[in-house]
C-alpha cells in the first residue's frame, strides 16, 4: 500500500512559519482535501508533497522514501501535479498540451502507442475529445482548466496533487472533474486537492485536513473532520450543515 | 523527418549552390574543376565563406529558437538581449589588446562576453519567465556591452586598431577561409549538441516553472546547459562574423506556422532555416549593385529592424 505522508513538516519563509509541524498519511484510494482559509499553508503543504519545495524540518516521503530523494522522472511518473498557475505560454493545441503529461514516461524515441492511448484517455475523461485539434488560446476558461486536467491525467500518476481544481469551472464542470477525481480515486490513484469551497469538498472528500496558520487543526475522514465546531474553529464562521433528501451533506456558512 | 525539414534542406542545398557561384566573378558550374583557374575561388574562398554562413546561421538560428523557448518569450533573440553584444564586447577587447593575431584568442573572448551576458541575464530575470523584466535586462545589458564597446573604440592605442574593430563590428563574411572554419565548426557543433538535449525540458517549460519541476524538469542544470549552449553557438557565431542581429528573431517565427507552437518542434527548421536565411542573404549582399560589398550585418539590420517591429504590433493586444 503505497503512503504518501507529510512528517513533521516545518517551513519558513520570508520570516513567517508557513507550515510548522504537519504531519499526516494520505491514502490511495481516497480523496483527501486540504482545507483552511487563505495563508493557512494549503499550498505551500502540495508543493512539500511534490518536492517543489524543500522544508526546513521534517520531510515529505512516498513509500517511506523522502521524496527529494527520489529520481526526478520517477516522482514524476509517480506524483503528478496541477498547479494553480493556468500558464500555457504557447499557443498549441490541446492534443499536444495533454501529451506533455507523457514526458516523464517518453523514451528515447518519442511517442509509443501507449502514450497515445493514455492521451486519448485523458480527453476523453476530461470531455475534451472534440476539442483535441484547437489552439489553447481560443479556449474559454474552463475549457483550458479541464484540457490542464487532462495533462496530469495523462501522465497517470499514482499521485494526482491539484491546486485549486475547481477554481475557474461553472457548476456543471466542476461535478464534471469532481467525479473524474472520484473515479481516479476509485482506481486506487492517490488524490489530494486544495480547495477553498467547503459545500465542494463534503461533496467529494473522503478525508479531510482542515488547516490554520500553518498548523493541523484537525484531520481525517470528512464526516469527523466538516463540523461545525471544528470549521468555526478553523475559519472563524458559523456554518449549517445539512443533509439532501438524496443523502447528499451539503456546508453552508451562515455568519461569522 | 519532417516534410518540413525537407523542404528547408532543398533550400539550403541551392542557397548553397548559389553562394558558391555568385560574386563580383560569376563561376558557372561548368568551371567548377581543378583544371580551370577560376576553381581557385571557389576552393579557397566561396566555399569556406558558404560554409560560415551555414554554420553561423544555424548557430544563431538554433540559439534563438531555444531561447525563446526557455524564456517563453516570443521576443527573445541573443541579439536584441545582449548575448550577441556580451560577446561583441568579449571579441573587441581582444581585438582592443591585439590577442586577435592568435586565431583562439578572439573566439574564446568572445565565449566568455556570451556566457556572461546570457548567466546575468538568467540570473536577473531566470525564474520569473517575465517577458517584460527579461525584455528591460535584455535592453540594459545590451546598452552596457554597447557602451563598453564605444569606449573601447574611443580608447584604441592606434587608428587602425579602431578601424578593425569598427569594420569587425558590422558583421560580415567576407575573406573566411578554412582555417575560421577549423575554429567555428567545433564549437559551434558542441554548442548545438547541448541545446538540441533541452527539447524536452523547453517543451514541459510551456506550463510554467512548476508544473516543468513536477514533470521531472531539472531547472537548475537546464538553466546552465541553455547558458553553455548559446555562450558556445552565439559566442562563436559572433568571433566568426560579428554581430549580425535579427537571425534568431526571425527564423523562428517563420518557421512556427509550419512546424507548429510547440517548442521542441520549431529546433531542427529554426537551424535549417537559419542556415538558409543567411547563406541566401550573404550571397545577395555580394551582387547588390554597391561600390564595396554590402555588409552582412547592416543587410540584417535592415530586414529585421522592420519585421521586429511587424511582430510588436501583432501582439500588441497581447502585451498590453
Amino acid at each position: 500500500m503505497s503512503v504518501l505522508a507529510a512528517d513533521r513538516i516545518g517551513l519558513t519563509l520570508g520570516g513567517n512559519r508557513v507550515l510548522d509541524d504537519v504531519s499526516y498519511a494520505f491514502r490511495r484510494g481516497r480523496v483527501t482535501a486540504l482545507l483552511g482559509p487563505n495563508g493557512a499553508g494549503k499550498s505551500t503543504l502540495l508543493s512539500c508533497l511534490a518536492a517543489l519545495r524543500v522544508p526546513d524540518q521534517g520531510a515529505a516521503s512516498l513509500d517511506g522514501v523522502d521524496v527529494q530523494a527520489i529520481e526526478r522522472r520517477a516522482r514524476a511518473r509517480a506524483i503528478g501535479l496541477l498547479p494553480q498557475a493556468a500558464d500555457v505560454h504557447w499557443d498549441i493545441d490541446v492534443a499536444t498540451l495533454v501529451a506533455l503529461g507523457r514526458l516523464p514516461h517518453r523514451g528515447r524515441w518519442g511517442a509509443t502507442a501507449a502514450d497515445d492511448a493514455a492521451v486519448a484517455r485523458a480527453l476523453a475523461a476530461t470531455d475534451m475529445t472534440a476539442l483535441a485539434g484547437r489552439g489553447v488560446e481560443r479556449l474559454s476558461g474552463g475549457e483550458r482548466g479541464r484540457a490542464l486536467l487532462a495533462r496530469v491525467l495523462a501522465g497517470e500518476p499514482d499521485w494526482l496533487l491539484a491546486d485549486e481544481p475547481l477554481a475557474s469551472l461553472d457548476p456543471a464542470h466542476q461535478i464534471d472533474v469532481l467525479d473524474r477525481l472520484r473515479s481516479v480515486a476509485a482506481a486506487g490513484g492517490g488524490v489530494v486537492l486544495v480547495l477553498h469551497d467547503l459545500h465542494l469538498a463534503a461533496r467529494i472528500a473522503d478525508d479531510a485536513v482542515l488547516m490554520r496558520g500553518g498548523r493541523v487543526v484537525a484531520a481525517g475522514p470528512a464526516d469527523d473532520v466538516l463540523t461545525a465546531p471544528l470549521i468555526a474553529e478553523t475559519y472563524g464562521v458559523a456554518v449549517e450543515i445539512g443533509v439532501t433528501p438524496a443523502g447528499q451533506r451539503f456546508i453552508l456558512p451562515i455568519g461569522r | 523527418m519532417t516534410r518540413l525539414n525537407l523542404a528547408l534542406l532543398v533550400g539550403v542545398l541551392l542557397a548553397v549552390c548559389l553562394s558558391v557561384a555568385s560574386g563580383k566573378v560569376w563561376v558557372p558550374l561548368d568551371a567548377w574543376t581543378a583544371v580551370d583557374p577560376r576553381s581557385i575561388i571557389i576552393v579557397e574562398l566561396r566555399l569556406p565563406r558558404t560554409v560560415m554562413a551555414l554554420l553561423v546561421g544555424a548557430a544563431l538560428g538554433l540559439s534563438g529558437a531555444v531561447m525563446q523557448g526557455y524564456l517563453r518569450n516570443p521576443l527573445a533573440d541573443p541579439g536584441l538581449f545582449g548575448v550577441s553584444s556580451g560577446a561583441a564586447l568579449g571579441a573587441v577587447v581582444s581585438l582592443y589588446f591585439g590577442y586577435a593575431a592568435q586565431i583562439w584568442l578572439l573566439p574564446t573572448f568572445a565565449l566568455v562576453g556570451a556566457a556572461g551576458t546570457m548567466a546575468l541575464l538568467a540570473l536577473i530575470a531566470g525564474r520569473s519567465g517575465s517577458l517584460i523584466l527579461f525584455t528591460l535586462a535584455g535592453m540594459i545589458l545590451t546598452s552596457i556591452a554597447g557602451s563598453l564597446t564605444a569606449l573601447a573604440i574611443s580608447l584604441a592605442p592606434t587608428p587602425f586598431v579602431s578601424s578593425q574593430i569598427v569594420t569587425w563590428l558590422l558583421g560580415a563574411l567576407t575573406d573566411r577561409s578554412w582555417d575560421d572554419v577549423k575554429v567555428a565548426l567545433p564549437i559551434i557543433v558542441i554548442g548545438a549538441g547541448l541545446l538540441a538535449t533541452t527539447a524536452r525540458s523547453l517543451d514541459a517549460l510551456t506550463l510554467g516553472e512548476q508544473a516543468a519541476r513536477s514533470m521531472g524538469v531539472d531547472p537548475g542544470r537546464l538553466q546552465w546547459v541553455v547558458i553553455a549552449g548559446i555562450a558556445l553557438t552565439v559566442g562563436a557565431a559572433v568571433a566568426s562574423a560579428g554581430v549580425i542581429g535579427f537571425v534568431g528573431l526571425i527564423v523562428p517565427h517563420m518557421v512556427r506556422p509550419f512546424a507548429g507552437n510547440r517548442p521542441s518542434a520549431v529546433l531542427l527548421p529554426s537551424a535549417l532555416g537559419g542556415a538558409l536565411l543567411l547563406t541566401l542573404a550573404d550571397s545577395l549582399v555580394r551582387l547588390a549593385p554597391t561600390v564595396s560589398e554590402l555588409r552582412l550585418g547592416i543587410a540584417m539590420s535592415m530586414l529585421g529592424g522592420p519585421f521586429f517591429l511587424y511582430l510588436l504590433i501583432r501582439m500588441r493586444r497581447r502585451l498590453a
